[in-house]
């Protein structure tokens, strides 16, 4: 229920790695059989946050996006962890957050100097994802740190775009 | 909602076009299976493909590398590679990442197959 929605969703996507509150949390092995169900995941419920049907596709995009280039980064490092989705209602948006669990090398960058990208096609279209991602989505942030990466993206929701 | 692929040989009057008809979803998961096909058909001798991605429900850009690399491929040959596709949502992936300048984009099998450079 979107009234229903606990506060401070600042304060959550902060804190993404540790106590959330997000409405639906998934978390798998970071294989890409399961990002298709990831994107199924997140349609179904930014549909019952309500996000525009118009959006829906985006929404489905992105997310498939942000979870293919986790799993790559996951498999490319060798890291077993499962990637991490969490869909957030928000107030007035609907937000996915996509984590990773591969430390930031220590720049600002995530990307540069992977060090295992073993093939040139697979580093071309993690840039590709990302391209896409930025193409599609106005509110996207992505951050990374010692504990791995997060893919934050939000869309306003219907409550949003009609107060009443 | 898995890949299929089934490909076809026409004649047109550049020569031999492979029609190379894609349903379902090109993904991290299935755009392995459209790899091998295209690279395959390179190595059978197919220089002249055209993608009929009319059945596709979705295209992330995992899909849109392996067209990619299959242009590169057929390119190495002077080949071509064109795509059929009408569908708005799957049109939009390739002009946000400006790939629509790269391939050409037809509207009907038909059109792709007499195209000629």
């Amino acid at each position: 229920m979107p009234g229903d929605t606990p506060g401070a969703p600042e304060a959550y996507a902060r804190t993404f790695e540790g106590d959330g509150m997000a409405t639906v949390e998934l978390r798998f092995s970071a294989q890409p059989e399961h990002v298709r169900t990831a994107r199924l995941v997140a349609a179904a419920v930014a549909r019952r946050a309500g996000v525009d049907e118009a959006v829906l596709d985006e929404v489905r995009l992105a997310v498939g996006e942000a979870c293919s280039r986790a799993v790559g980064l996951h498999r490319s490092h060798g890291i077993t962890a499962p990637v991490s989705v969490a869909l957030t209602e928000e107030e007035k948006a609907f937000s996915i957050e996509v984590g990773d669990s591969v430390p930031d090398p220590g720049a600002d960058s995530v990307d540069s100097g992977a060090p295992d990208a073993s093939e040139a096609d697979g580093e071309g279209e993690d840039e590709m994802g990302l391209a896409v991602i930025s193409g599609l989505v106005d509110d996207v942030e992505v951050r990374s740190g010692a504990g791995g990466g997060v893919i934050r993206m939000s869309w306003p929701t219907a409550d949003a775009a009609v107060p009443s | 909602m898995d890949l299929s692929l089934s490909t076809r040989n026409v004649s047109g009057p550049g020569g031999d076009r492979t029609v190379v008809e894609v349903g379902g979803e090109i993904d991290v998961y299935t755009a392995p299976k459209l790899r091998e096909q295209l690279v395959e058909l390179v190595n059978d001798g197919s220089y002249h493909l055209v993608v009929d991605m009319e059945g596709v429900d979705f295209l992330d850009s995992t899909g849109l590398g392996v067209l990619v690399g299959g242009l590169k491929r057929v390119r190495a040959h002077e080949g071509s590679l064109r795509l059929v596709c009408n569908q708005e949502r799957i049109l939009k992936i390739f002009r946000i990442t400006g790939l629509t300048k790269v391939f050409p984009i037809h509207t009907t099998v038909d059109e792709a197959v007499a195209a000629t450079d």
